[in-house]
C-alpha cells in the first residue's frame, strides 16, 4: 500500500516537472516573440518593405536588406545542399565505418561546435582578401555555406540512415546500380530529413550577424550582382541597436525577420506536405 | 544432364564473417519447374538465394568458395554485370517491400532502370505484369495511388508482378506467403502453378505443406547443409534421411 501511494506521489511529481519544463519553454518562445512583433508590428507596413533605407536607416525602409538577407541565404543554401547532401551519401551508401568516414565525421562535428565569428574571420582572410572577391555576396554566401555544411550533412546522413534496408534491397534486386538505387529509392525518402538540415541551415543564415558583416559588409545599397557587397536584416537589426541609430525601425526589422522566417518555414512545411510520398 | 540445367551450384561455401551459413552445397536446378527449399530456421534458405542474385554482396563482410552457374556462366566471375544478372533472377522477399512510389511506378521500376522510358511500352509492361501476377483487376482504377495502400496480399502481388516486368528467366520466392491469410495464399500459388511454363521458380516455402502443394523437386536444408534432394514425390512420401523424414512429419520445425 504504501509503495503504492509513493508510486503514485513519483509519477505526480515527474508529471509536474515536465510540464513546468514544457510551459517555460513555451512560455519564453512567447514572450520574446510577443515583445518584438508588441513593439515591431505597428511599424510594419507596404513602404516598410518595399522602400530602401534612408539617414543610415533612421527612416525609409527595409526593401535593400530583404533583398540582401535572400540572395545570401540563396548562395549559402545551394553550395552547402549539394555539397553536404553529396558528402552524407558519400557516408551513407559509399563507404563503411573507416578511417576515412570517422575523420570526415569528426571534422563535421569541430566545424559544427566552431562559433560563427571564426567562420568570419576565416571569410574574410580567405574569401575577401586571398581570393579577392571583396564584401560580397559571393564571400559571405561562401562563408555561411561552410557554417552551415556540419548541419546540413549531420541531418542529411540521419535521414538517410532511416530509410529502411530492404528499399535499398529491393532496388537493387530490380537490378539497379548503386547510383539508381540511391537517386530513386534513398533520396526521395530522405527528403523530408535532408530538407529539414536546409531549413535550419536557412535560419542560421537569416539569423547570422558577426561573420557577415566580416565577410558580406553593410552596405544598404541593393546589389546588383554576386559580387556587390550587402547588408542583410540581422546585420541591419544589429547595427540599428548597436549604434543606437533607431530601437523602433529595429524592432521593425526584428518583427519582419520573425514573419519571414516563419514564411519560410510554412512553405517548407507545405512543399513536404504536398510533394512527398506518403505511407 | 549438365545442359539442361537452369542452375548448377557446385561445391559452395558462404560465410558471414566466421559463420558458416552454406557448406559445401552442390545442387542443379533444371528449367521450367518448382524448386523449393525447405529447412527450419538458420539454414542457410535466404543466403542461398541471395547468393544467387548476389545481393549478398551488400553485406559487409562474407565470402564464398565453389561457384554457381546460371545458363553455364558463373555468376562471380568478375566481367559479370549485376544489374543485368539481377534482372535475369528477380527476387520476391518474404515481407510485401512495396517501395512508397504509386503502384504504376513500382511496376515500372525494373524497366525504368534499364532504360525504357516511353509511356505505351511502360504501360503496356506494366499491364501484362500485373495481369500474370492475378492483381490487375483489383488496382487498375487506381495505379496512380500509393503502393503502400495496397493489402499485404496485393503488396506482394506487386512485387511478383515488378519481378515479371523484368522479364526474368528465374524468379526466387523467399517465404512470399508468410505474411499472408490463405486466400491470399492460395491465390499466390496459383500464379506460381502457370509462372512455371516460362520460368524457373526457387522457392522457399511457407511452410510443408506449401512446398507438397506446388513444388516439383525439392532440398531440404539444416544447418546451411543440404540433406537430401529429390522430386517432392520422393521426399514427402519415402524420405531416405532420417532428419528429413523428422521434419516433414513435424518433429522438430
Amino acid at each position: 500500500m504504501n509503495v503504492k501511494i509513493s508510486r503514485h506521489r513519483e509519477q505526480d511529481i515527474a508529471k509536474g516537472v515536465i510540464w513546468i519544463a514544457a510551459f517555460s519553454t513555451l512560455a519564453v518562445m512567447f514572450w520574446i516573440l510577443y515583445q518584438i512583433l508588441r513593439e515591431g508590428l505597428p511599424l510594419l507596413s507596404g513602404d516598410f518593405f518595399l522602400q530602401d533605407p534612408r539617414q543610415m536607416g533612421r527612416a525609409g525602409g527595409i526593401y535593400s536588406t530583404i533583398i540582401g538577407t535572400f540572395a545570401l541565404t540563396i548562395v549559402a543554401i545551394a553550395i552547402a545542399t549539394p555539397l553536404g547532401v553529396g558528402t552524407a551519401v558519400y557516408l551513407r551508401e559509399y563507404t563503411r565505418e573507416s578511417r576515412i568516414s570517422r575523420i570526415i565525421r569528426f571534422g563535421t562535428d569541430c566545424l559544427a561546435g566552431v562559433p560563427s565569428i571564426i567562420f568570419g574571420l576565416f571569410g574574410f582572410v580567405f574569401f575577401v582578401i586571398f581570393m579577392g572577391l571583396g564584401w560580397s555576396i559571393l564571400s559571405g554566401g561562401l562563408t555561411l555555406a561552410t557554417m552551415i555544411l556540419p548541419t546540413i550533412i549531420c541531418t542529411a546522413e540521419e535521414a538517410i540512415k532511416c530509410v529502411p534496408y530492404t528499399y535499398r534491397e529491393v532496388s537493387f534486386a530490380l537490378g539497379a546500380t548503386r547510383w539508381q538505387t540511391i537517386r530513386k529509392a534513398v533520396l526521395p525518402n530522405a527528403l523530408p530529413g535532408i530538407l529539414t538540415g536546409v531549413l535550419l541551415g536557412v535560419g542560421r543564415s537569416v539569423g547570422e550577424t558577426a561573420a557577415v558583416i566580416l565577410t558580406a559588409g553593410s552596405s544598404f545599397l541593393t546589389p546588383d550582382s554576386l559580387f556587390s557587397p550587402i547588408r542583410t536584416m540581422a546585420v541591419h537589426f544589429y547595427i540599428l541597436a548597436r549604434e543606437g541609430i533607431s530601437m523602433e525601425m529595429a524592432y521593425a526589422t526584428g518583427a519582419a525577420l520573425i514573419i519571414l522566417i516563419l514564411g519560410i518555414n510554412t512553405v517548407a512545411n507545405w512543399l513536404m506536405y504536398r510533394y512527398i510520398p506518403k505511407a | 544432364m549438365e545442359a539442361q540445367s537452369k542452375i548448377v551450384i557446385d561445391h559452395f561455401h558462404f560465410y558471414y564473417g566466421s559463420y558458416e551459413a552454406l557448406t559445401d552445397l552442390t545442387l542443379s536446378i533444371k528449367a521450367h519447374q518448382i524448386f523449393a527449399i525447405l529447412g527450419p530456421a538458420r539454414s542457410g534458405k535466404t543466403t542461398l538465394l541471395k547468393s544467387i542474385n548476389r545481393l549478398t554482396d551488400l553485406i559487409f563482410n562474407t565470402r564464398h568458395t565453389g561457384q554457381i552457374f546460371v545458363d553455364g556462366q558463373e555468376i562471380y566471375h568478375p566481367e559479370v554485370s549485376l544489374p543485368e544478372l539481377r534482372r535475369r533472377i528477380g527476387m520476391v522477399f518474404d515481407l510485401p517491400t512495396a517501395l512508397p512510389l504509386s503502384i504504376f511506378e513500382n511496376v515500372a521500376y525494373g524497366a525504368r532502370l534499364k532504360g525504357i522510358h516511353e509511356k505505351a511500352r511502360l504501360a503496356e509492361i506494366v499491364e501484362k505484369s500485373l495481369q500474370a501476377a492475378v492483381l490487375w483487376d483489383e488496382v487498375k482504377d487506381r495505379l496512380a495511388s500509393s503502393a503502400l495502400r495496397l493489402s499485404g496480399g496485393q503488396q506482394q502481388r506487386l512485387c511478383i508482378a515488378r519481378v515479371l516486368a523484368l522479364e526474368p528467366e528465374i524468379i526466387m520466392l523467399d517465404e512470399p506467403c508468410s505474411g499472408l491469410d490463405p486466400i491470399s495464399t492460395a491465390s499466390i500459388e496459383k500464379s506460381l502453378e502457370s509462372l512455371k511454363e516460362k520460368y524457373t521458380i526457387l522457392l522457399v516455402p511457407h511452410n510443408i505443406q506449401q512446398a507438397s502443394r506446388v513444388a516439383d523437386r525439392v532440398g531440404f536444408f539444416l544447418e546451411g547443409k543440404m540433406v537430401e534432394e529429390g522430386s517432392a514425390f520422393e521426399i514427402f512420401t519415402r524420405p531416405r534421411n532420417k532428419k528429413t523424414e523428422d521434419y516433414i512429419s513435424g518433429k522438430f520445425g
